[in-house]
């Protein structure tokens, strides 16, 4: 199968994270960067569904500054194949304006699935995917937590709250992968490392769409206050329970 | 018509779900402050519309009610198509959909359509000198962002649980309105809906979630999570990563920064470490209880009451002291 995965080069969530001068922008100073969890885990689906076919070709298609080209030459150490890097110096935050770039890139592709995580870990919209399928008229399933491809047809599970959907869809298709899909990402050897290197990676301008949402203002979120250890084992419950029902008054 | 909001109201089983309440309550403000009405558009197969009063009751002046078999479950195709020429046709200032599984699928589809973005999972949206504005929790709830959709209709998702249902009752009024797209025609085929009890509170909905972790030992040990949660009454049980990856709980059950974000009234962390994965997800709880053996488990430094010691211990006297003082009310 010919699948294009679309990934996104993110903060390292474990950051303390600080808010840039300009008051709108999370600053960069000290974070380091790597690709979206989800985005990993759709990377990682896309190598498992052409192992188990055989054959077929993954693209990895990504969003940002030069400095996604990292991003990229991870995946394609992982195993896909090539790797396309539309360069926007940054990464607008409403998913209309990079749903157009990345629907203009794969318009015309022949990509039998086209596959999205689910959710960027930094911006957190989750908006993207489902936009791209629309603006390229493709049957779309979001959030799957398990996907098979045969032939020209595919089935999946979502969750939705409480339960499961299953669905099934004629391919080419699109789908954002939830996790539970894949159990873990698998770590680019040093063979894929040095294999990557030489793996074709196209750079060009992102053609963005027009903004819409923008961020106006950042701030961190109040910190906890600090909480207390109301005693050891099962003799600290009565207090607990005094605690609950007159001061945090939720019980 | 132009400062009118649309909402889109989830059902399930024939009722509106709690997160529509919540998000015709924003609505009404949202349109109080715009001076126009809000109308909520319902989806189900024939009958659905009995659930108008619910909504008028919380500040939809009219109900918009689209029967047909074909949306006894969620129908992204033609619910999209339909949504999106609702709000052409209307001239909506906004529609509003919940940020959850359904409205994080749709939102996106009908702004596709629409051409415009989308502002997802935001915990409030008001007006300001005419501009919509929302708060939007990013990089796992340690920013928050405000921001400003330019556009009209300006689309928005509002996270479950971010507001509590209102009591601004208007007259709900009925429409019917036809599906723009025959519901059988959809590309993607629902095959097959497996929900949890009937009875079963949804994370996103519980006002109190208890919650383990690989301090639980075994899968069977969720037992104890279980019945404090009954004691609760008003509980669901949750899960860390680490015990979702070995398969102890469903996948759907994680709270954290790949899984669930909530924010409960009570959240109780029973075996937690508090790696910083998880606590992204919960750290908004409002009162946050932790039992852990080892006294330095980073999630006792996010927790307000805590207990060192031995959860298989201290679990039983819990349910039975939360039992007790339930029966007192």
């Amino acid at each position: 199968m010919k699948i294009a995965v679309c990934i996104k080069r993110v903060a390292d969530m474990g950051a303390r994270f600080q808010i840039g001068a300009d008051g709108a922008s999370v600053s960069d100073a000290g974070i380091k960067y790597d690709m979206s969890d989800f985005d990993e885990w759709a990377v990682e689906a896309a190598l498992q569904l052409n192992e188990k076919h055989g054959g077929g070709e993954v693209t990895v298609i990504s969003l940002g500054p030069t400095a996604a080209q990292e991003t990229i030459r991870k995946a394609l150490a992982m195993g896909a194949d090539k790797g396309v890097h539309l360069q926007a110096d940054t990464i607008p935050f409403d998913g209309f304006a990079i749903a157009e770039a990345l629907a203009a890139e794969l318009k015309g592709g022949g990509y039998d699935l086209i596959l999205f995580g689910r959710i960027a870990v930094d911006s957190a919209a989750g908006v993207t995917g489902a936009m791209v399928a629309e603006l390229l008229d493709l049957p779309c399933v979001t959030a799957v937590s398990k996907l098979e491809v045969t032939g020209t047809a595919g089935t999946a599970e979502r969750q939705v709250e409480g339960g499961v959907e299953t669905l099934s869809f004629p391919l080419p298709a699109l789908c954002t992968i939830d996790q539970g899909l894949v159990t873990q990402a698998r770590y680019p050897s040093l063979k894929g490392i040095m294999a990557a290197k030489k793996k074709p990676l196209e750079s060009k301008p992102a053609q963005l769409g027009a903004i819409s949402v923008s961020v106006r203002k950042m701030e961190l979120p109040p910190e906890r206050s600090a909480g207390r250890i109301v005693g050891e084992g099962a003799a600290a419950v009565p207090e607990l329970i005094r605690l609950l029902q007159t001061e945090a008054k939720v019980l | 018509m132009a400062n009118n909001i649309l909402v889109v109201a989830e059902t399930r089983g024939g009722d509106v779900r709690k997160v529509a309440l919540e998000v015709v309550t924003v609505s009404r403000l949202l349109a109080d402050g715009l001076g126009g009405e809000v109308h909520a558009m319902v989806f189900g197969a024939p009958g659905i519309g009995t659930v108008a009063p619910k909504l008028g009751a919380v500040g939809a002046d009219s109900v918009l009610v689209v029967e047909h078999d074909g949306f006894a479950t969620y129908n992204a195709e033609a619910v999209a198509a339909t949504v999106a020429a609702q709000v052409t046709g209307g001239g909506y200032r906004a529609a509003v959909f919940g940020a959850s599984a359904m409205g994080q699928d749709l939102a996106p589809r009908v702004g596709a359509r629409l051409r415009v973005g989308v502002a997802a999972d935001v915990m409030s949206v008001t007006v300001d000198g005419g501009d919509i504005v929302v708060r939007h929790p990013m990089n796992t709830n340690k920013v928050i962002a405000t921001m400003v959709l330019s556009a009209t209709p300006a689309l928005v998702s509002l996270r479950p649980g971010a507001v509590t249902v209102g009591a601004t009752a208007k007259a709900g009024t009925v429409q019917t309105v036809a599906s723009a797209m025959d519901p059988a025609a959809g590309r993607v085929k629902v095959t097959g809906v497996t929900l949890g009890g009937g009875a079963k509170l949804d994370l996103a909905e519980a006002p109190v979630i208890v919650s383990g972790g690989r301090g639980l030992k075994a899968a069977e040990n969720f037992s104890l999570c279980e019945d404090l949660a009954a004691a609760f009454g008003n509980a669901a049980v949750g899960a860390t990563r680490a015990v979702t990856d070995d398969g102890w709980r469903p996948h759907s059950d994680q709270i954290g920064q790949t899984g669930r974000q909530v924010s409960p009234d009570l959240y109780v962390a029973v075996g937690i470490s508090g790696a910083i994965q998880h606590i992204a997800g919960m750290r908004n709880s409002k009162t946050i209880v932790a039992i852990n053996k080892d006294k330095d488990a980073p999630i006792f430094k996010v927790a307000d009451y805590g207990i060192v010691g031995d959860v298989f211990e201290i679990m039983p006297v819990l349910t039975a002291a939360v039992t007790a003082a339930k029966a007192h009310h």
